[in-house]
């Protein structure tokens, strides 16, 4: 029977298996095709409800519950909890139970506001209304009812409902306009195509009249693929068949611009969407201070079980002796008696740990999740990270990472737009090595014609000219570049202005360096009108206008790393232009002067210019014509369209006849050169990770002082792997690096030395995934060592020629090495997300190619520049804070009910919050201005076990000296006049006060920072705390049964001697760590440390009678000078005198000596 | 070269703030920019001498005089459990002997001045213990007639007796102390050696606040005995709880009986240790000349009912004189001399350090 069940069982699984195939069939309009077309699976398909949110009304409580517990923490909570109610426990169940449910409820609350807001966004997107053809027939409906095969209309600045195959739009030439900013961020305008069998179907009538049928594959999250075809059926003829591509795919989320509506089919609906497929929950981020953090519980969980075990055990040795057991005048009860010595042990246990659970802060959590919800708005409100001319301040996804950004050890950062604006200026352009330069818009006046050119060499001939010319056209032919004729708008990111044409119109393009070019020709005389009925239209240097018909479009792709328009000229010649990189170029050059531009290539490159080669062909009609069918045969294949697009392309741009380069400048970020060497000195390793070509990548890391003059530079490149095996590179790099790093201790290692070599990598992506590469006998794990090897000793390292999956292979390999280093990757552009995702601190810049970096990344920043702050400062302080926080928790824990619920939660957790939102222990200016600083928290320094160790020892330390001190000091001393002895409670009270004293005082001691609000907190807090404890004894609580702590606390502070021990416990308590941090200071000072004494000599200084403007001018000098470490000083202060304040006399020290410190 | 960079960006870094930059939000306080104005104290060594030597200036003198008050502080233990051989109460350590009445004599070399404190003391009794510590219930304490009847759980197992409830009830009231003790001075009257009883006051003994307010009798206006009616007295005890002070003639009666009796507050008032005392009661000083308690011997009368044996305790009696410090306990002023010499040595060493980074920190600063 057992087996009958499980066969139906794999029955039915094969069946569905058999039923899901890996394409659809869609009819358009539901409109059954005609009978002989191709066998009909019925296929499911979701309607189009998107669903964001986790939790339903029902299932919210038990689901989130669920949740919730799931975390170690809660979880130990709750079983405490459940402990103190099932049995016997010296401490109530609400001791444990108030806090663990208020965690509970403040995140259920939390979680749940966040989940209703996804509710109501979702409703609203389902609802809103969608036009739908029925029957010739526009009807409104609303979007969740939307089914695959619908015909749907989209008005101009709509957003697609769902992912359409376009059918027409109302223009002639089936084409429309689409952003896709909400999607990938892009916010260029894209063209999509309809198919040409069905673009004419303008009206509702006609759309209704289509007879159609779709094929496509089943949903896949790639957004920018799509394989399909179409099938229109018409009475007159046979069905034509017509290859869909991504370019006929009108995706949900993407508006609909410049064009007034379209009409286009549901193919996937709902949660099948790209977009929603590629909406996925990123995995959860943990920081290194959470994980110590995590260790150190298990620590204290160990020592808590421990404890627990060795009191038990204790307890029934001592109780072996049966007067102690059960003296005459504590005896049990006949049910205590009855109980089993097992299970009293058991509960014995259980109740011990349920007595020492509050070493284990459950109130950390709580108040680490609102120093990091908290702390982060000061990230959001720094001014200083505003970018005025975006108008965007930083952004913060996840507040999970702050202190993270205080241990970064190497960034892994994108070139084009992090490090570079990726504000393409055309520079020049190299016609058979003839070098042009057009003049650049100066005084705002532009040059239009041939005048703007300078030629640097001679004059060229004739068909210098011809040839000229060509390269002109080509440059203003071949590019996607679409026009905006309007007048007054601007978009924002990307439009160039072309200020001399006739009417200013815009160019817009996906890749900022075709509008560079197109404008830079234009500047050149060769102006780029429109694209019309697939003519493209330009005019001339004498203003002719020239028509030429657009054939086909090769586009570009990163891995050809070209692109080419075949088009046909007014005289009927066929002319192929290829635009590309120049070592994609180079090798399919037949004709040309290559070596004369290949050098010029090269040394634009040395500049960090982008070069493109520009090379064309000429094609005769049968060529052409065999070009076509190529095409056509790749584009109309279902499968591997991609590939064998490739290879068609592959052989159609061959044989090319080279005109001539093109050098693009991309400037440097404002101030990026500043930021990379402050890193660099902040003892953090940057790594360039770039797509560009090495020489380019090369120059933007010299100009960025990444690579600097003494750097020598260690190349791993595809062209030295020609020459050696990759083997015996490795080998000979890693021995050069090596016999220099065995000289060299971490603490000479400093930017501002450069008697010392500095090695910078350069490896390339053909030769990373080499090197990355398993090999077939096993060794690539050696290869992958020795490569690390060398990076760990390159103070930069360059990544050329990257794909986007092989950033993020880097930023893995980093990762996952031996010391397990943290990562921040920072990037720009989509390219740059998955190496963003990979990394422990991803940071978008937002910037020009679109907010999907910034969107996916943990935090956004509008430049790059802006890093520096954000590491230096805010991860610094972010750092410090919660170490801080951390520790303090774990040291205050090492202790009546009510005293005990509220110990964590008010009296102590107030102001080390407070400490950790506002402690500032070195200025920021400070901090900006001395990288090196970075170094002293580097490898989460102060969460080490030592320190962990340290403050473990302190708080047992101090617990043994409040218990101790209280226990001999009344052991048999009457406390009042009347001679009345301290009980039981009072004993605890004094305990308690001494630790709620000495804890606060400490946090006193630890605070750097004084603000006005730490005053009133940790006094305020210390206040509250005496405050409670004159009402919580003030008055008998008549809710509570026993009143045994009425009147303790007032009549503790009645005796003198209370007083006297209280000083005195509080003082002895606080010694060691005085002395501690003395000494340390003294003795064994910090970078952090130093500059803090500097800061307190400046602060008396300025007070010097000496002091005027003169002398403060100096001391700022000296100020700057000062933090760069102790030994380079007096050179640092020369340098600085001579530099700008060379017109003081004497040194600035020298006036006033009597301003140095007590 | 590098230089350059680093000195266009520090200028860039001290131009922002102010100027146009600003304008963008208005509610941009300091406390967002993280700017408050703040003290930054830092502990070096110059810094915290001082407050190690005043540390140490301010608690070595107060030790010393704290050690002098305790030293002045006259303390007399006399141990009447009965475990020597050779102690008179040896006899009552049989429960059989009942009422077991021994008398022990001591001497005290130097006279008790002023008011003198007489302790019961006893040792190795857990009153700390967590079952006996839970074991009253304060709402029965407090009169409420509820409870009187209805006493709480965690009485248990003295909660009831034989059907009735006891009052008061759990293990820390039927344990209580009722050793009586009287005090003899022994006089040389011509005639022989002569007892002086010395007058005991039994008032004023326990917390002001636990007399007044946390211990009531049961209300009503009935005797006292008739308002404990329906309850038992603990099974320990010997007489119930509104007859513990039957000794009318010093202002007894119904203002020290009941919950009120205040032997039973100091006991209820549990202890931290296990070896504790507890008032039991005060001998006031005379008005005239004459000590408290001339120099001489006496006789100490015990009424010996509280067995100690079967748990290995010893029971006690001790006269202390008060202080301002209020009782013997050299303990607080070693510590206070120990804790401001240490301090004064660690200045020291902070000052021999503080000397040679001031040099240091001389000439670094010099070189500026």
């Amino acid at each position: 029977m057992d087996c009958s069940l499980v066969r139906t069982l794999v029955r039915r699984y094969c069946a569905g298996e058999e039923n899901w195939v890996d394409s659809r069939t869609i009819y358009v309009g539901h409109k059954e095709p005609p009978p002989g077309a191709e066998a009909y699976i019925p296929q499911r398909y979701p309607d189009n409800r998107i669903v964001s949110s986790k939790y339903t009304f029902w299932n919210f409580i038990p689901k989130n519950l669920f949740e919730q517990f799931r975390r170690i923490a809660n979880f130990y909570f709750l079983i405490i909890f459940l402990v103190q109610l099932i049995i016997d426990t010296p401490t109530s169940p609400v001791t444990s139970g108030l806090p663990l449910f208020f965690v509970i409820t403040v995140t259920a609350i939390k979680q749940g506001y966040e989940d209703w807001l996804r509710h109501k966004a979702d409703n609203a997107m389902n609802q809103c209304p969608v036009h739908f053809i029925q029957h010739g027939k526009l009807v409104r409906k609303q979007s969740r009812k939307l089914r695959v095969g619908d015909i749907v209309m989209v008005k101009e600045d709509e957003t697609f409902p769902c992912d359409l195959i376009f059918l027409s739009s109302n223009r002639a030439d089936g084409t429309c306009h689409v952003t896709t900013a909400s999607l990938d961020g892009e916010s260029s305008h894209k063209t999509h195509y309809a198919v040409p069998d069905t673009k004419g179907f303008h009206t509702e009538e006609d759309v209704d009249r289509l007879h159609a049928t779709i094929e496509c594959e089943q949903p896949q999250p790639d957004l920018y693929k799509f394989v399909g075809r179409i099938n229109v059926y018409s009475e007159q003829q046979d069905p034509v068949v017509r290859p869909l591509g991504a370019e006929n795919v009108l995706l949900r989320g993407a508006t609909l611009k410049n064009t007034e509506k379209i009409f286009g089919v549901a193919i996937y609906t709902g949660m099948e969407t790209k977009m929603a497929l590629n909406y996925q929950s990123k995995s959860q981020k943990r920081s290194a201070v959470e994980k110590s953090m995590n260790a150190f519980l298990i620590v204290y969980l160990c020592i808590l079980i421990s404890k627990a075990l060795v009191n038990t055990v204790l307890k029934y040795v001592w109780q072996s002796e049966p007067f102690r057991d059960e003296p005459w005048y504590n005896q049990k009860t006949e049910a205590e008696r009855q109980r089993s010595l097992f299970l009293r042990a058991f509960t014995d246990f259980l109740a011990f740990m349920v007595l020492f659970n509050y070493i284990i802060p459950v109130s950390m959590y709580v108040t680490v999740e609102m120093q990091k919800f908290l702390g982060s708005y000061f990230i959001t409100w720094d001014e200083d990270m505003f970018d005025e001319e975006m108008g965007e301040g930083p952004l913060v996804n996840t507040s999970d990472l702050n202190e993270e950004l205080g241990q970064v050890e190497y960034i892994f950062t994108d070139k084009t737009g992090t490090l570079t604006e990726n504000n393409m200026a055309f520079r020049e352009c190299c016609i058979e090595g003839h070098v042009y330069v057009p003049h650049v818009v100066c005084n705002g006046q532009v040059l239009p014609d041939a005048a703007g050119i300078d030629m640097i060499d001679s004059s060229p001939g004739v068909s210098g000219k011809e040839r000229e010319e060509l390269f002109f056209r080509a440059l203003c032919l071949c590019h996607t570049v679409q026009v905006k004729e309007d007048d007054h708008v601007d978009l924002g990111d990307g439009p160039g202005k072309s200020p001399d044409s006739a009417k200013s119109c815009v160019y817009i393009s996906s890749s900022p360096d075709e509008v560079a070019l197109v404008e830079g020709v234009q500047r050149l005389g060769f102006t780029y009108l429109r694209l019309k009925d697939n003519f493209m239209e330009i005019l001339n240097r004498d203003n002719d206008l020239e028509r030429f018909e657009l054939l086909e479009v090769l586009s570009f792709d990163s891995v050809r790393r070209r692109m080419s328009v075949i088009v046909k000229s007014a005289a009927g010649e066929i002319y192929l232009f290829c635009k590309g990189a120049d070592s994609s170029i180079f090798p399919r050059v037949i004709e040309g002067k290559v070596d004369q531009i290949r050098s010029r290539v090269e040394r634009n490159a040395v500049e960090g210019l982008r070069t493109l080669c520009v090379a064309y062909k000429q094609l005769l009609p049968e060529e052409y014509q065999g070009v076509c069918a190529l095409l056509q045969a790749a584009k109309v294949a279902l499968q591997d369209r991609e590939k064998k697009l490739a290879e068609a392309y592959e052989q159609i741009e061959k044989d090319l006849v080279l005109l001539g380069a093109t050098a693009v400048e991309d400037r440097l970020q404002e101030k990026a050169a500043d930021t990379i060497e402050a890193l660099q000195k902040a003892g953090i390793k940057v790594w360039v990770l770039t797509g560009d070509k090495m020489e380019t990548a090369a120059a933007t890391c010299y100009a960025c002082k990444l690579f600097r003059r003494g750097t020598q530079l260690l190349e791993l490149t595809t062209k030295r792997i020609e020459e050696q095996s990759l083997h015996d590179v490795l080998f000979e790099l890693s021995k050069t690096v090596l016999r220099c790093s065995g000289s060299l201790t971490r603490d000479t290692f400093s930017g501002l030395s450069t008697d010392m070599h500095d090695y910078g990598l350069i490896i390339d992506g053909a030769t990373l995934s080499l090197v990355m590469k398993p090999r077939e006998d096993g060794s690539s794990s050696n290869y992958r060592e020795l490569f690390l090897e060398i990076c760990r000793n390159c103070s930069a390292v360059l990544c050329c020629r990257m794909a986007p999956l092989q950033k993020a292979q880097i930023v893995k390999l980093i990762k996952f090495s031996k010391e397990h280093p943290i990562t921040l990757a920072i990037g720009d552009g989509a390219n740059d997300v998955s190496m963003i995702l990979e990394a422990h601190v991803g940071i978008g810049v937002i910037g020009k190619e679109g907010r999907q970096a910034a969107r996916n990344s943990d935090y956004a920043i509008p430049k790059f520049k802006h890093l520096k702050k954000m590491l230096l400062v805010h991860g610094h302080f972010y750092y410090i804070r919660i170490a801080e926080l951390v520790q303090y928790f774990f040291y205050k824990t090492l202790y009546d009910t009510a005293y005990l619920t509220l110990y964590n939660i008010s009296f102590t957790s107030l102001p080390i919050l407070l400490y950790s939102l506002m402690e500032q222990h070195v200025s920021m200016e400070v901090l900006k201005r001395d990288p090196t600083l970075y170094r002293d928290i580097a490898k989460n320094a102060l969460l080490r076990w030592r320190v962990f160790i340290y403050w473990t020892f302190l708080g047992v330390f101090d617990a043994l000296v409040f218990f101790f001190g209280a226990y001999f000091m009344f052991e048999n001393t009457p406390v009042t006049s009347n001679g009345q002895m301290f009980g039981n409670w009072t004993f605890g009270t004094l305990v308690f006060t001494v630790m709620v004293f000495t804890v606060t005082l400490k946090l006193a001691l630890d605070t750097h920072y004084w603000t006005w609000i730490n005053h009133f907190v940790i006094w305020g807090s210390l206040l509250f705390y005496v405050a409670f404890s004159l009402l919580w004894g003030g008055i008998l609580w008549p809710f509570l049964s026993y009143q045994r702590m009425y009147y303790v606390f007032l009549h503790m502070l009645s005796s003198g001697p209370a007083w006297l021990a209280i000083a005195l416990l509080i003082t002895v308590s606080l010694l060691p760590d005085v002395l501690k941090k003395v000494l340390c200071r003294q003795l064994w000072p910090t970078a952090t440390e130093k500059t803090q004494s500097v800061r307190l000599w400046r602060f008396v200084s300025e007070f010097a009678p000496l002091t005027s403007l003169r002398s403060s001018g100096c001391q700022n000098s000296g100020r700057l000078a000062a933090p760069r470490g102790s030994s380079p000083r007096p050179v640092a202060c020369v340098f600085w005198r001579s530099e700008e304040y060379c017109v003081l006399p004497p040194p600035p020290g020298a006036p006033h000596p009597s301003a140095a410190p007590a | 070269m590098s230089h350059n960079g680093e000195k266009e960006g520090d200028r860039g870094l001290l131009g922002t703030p102010g100027g146009p930059a600003k304008a963008w939000r208005t509610d941009n306080t300091d406390f967002k920019q993280q700017r408050l104005p703040a003290g930054e104290p830092i502990l070096t060594a110059g810094t915290v001498l001082p407050a190690f030597l005043a540390i140490s200036l301010l608690f070595i003198p107060l030790g010393v005089g704290l050690y002098v008050t305790s030293s002045n502080i006259q303390e007399m233990v006399v141990d009447y459990t009965g475990v020597e051989p050779s102690s008179p109460c040896r006899k009552c350590l049989s429960p059989e002997v009942t009422p077991c009445v021994c008398a022990v004599n001591f001497t005290l070399d130097r006279p008790f001045e002023g008011r003198v404190l007489m302790y019961y003391g006893l040792s190795n009794f857990y009153q700390n213990h967590r079952p006996y510590v839970k074991s009253r219930d304060d709402r029965q304490l407090h009169g409420d007639p509820q409870a009187l009847l209805h006493p709480s759980k965690e009485c248990e197992p003295y909660r009831r007796h034989r059907g009735l409830p006891i009052a008061p009830c759990g293990a820390i009231a039927n344990s209580m102390f009722n050793d009586t003790l009287q005090l003899f001075l022994v006089t040389r009257d011509p005639s022989g050696p002569a007892l002086t009883p010395i007058p005991l006051g039994k008032r004023g003994l326990a917390w002001w606040t636990d007399r007044r307010v946390k211990f009531r009798n049961p209300p009503g206006e009935k005797s006292l005995q008739q308002r404990f009616q329906g309850t038992t007295k603990p099974v320990s005890w010997r007489k119930p709880v509104y007859m513990l002070d039957d000794d009318d003639d010093d202002g007894g009666g119904e203002d020290n009986n009941g919950f009120l009796n205040e032997d039973f507050i100091i006991w209820m008032r549990i202890a931290a240790l296990p070896t504790f005392r507890k008032l039991y009661r005060l001998i006031e000083g005379r008005n005239d000349s004459h000590p408290t308690l001339p120099a001489g011997r006496y006789y100490l009368n015990v009424t010996y009912n509280y067995p100690v044996h079967s748990f290995d305790g010893r029971k006690r009696m001790i006269l202390s004189t008060t202080s301002w410090m209020r009782g013997k306990n050299p303990f607080l002023g070693i510590a206070y001399m120990a804790v401001g010499s240490i301090s004064f040595l660690l200045g020291i060493v902070l000052l021999i350090i503080d000397h040679k980074y001031r040099d240091n920190n001389y000439t670094v600063d010099v070189t500026i």
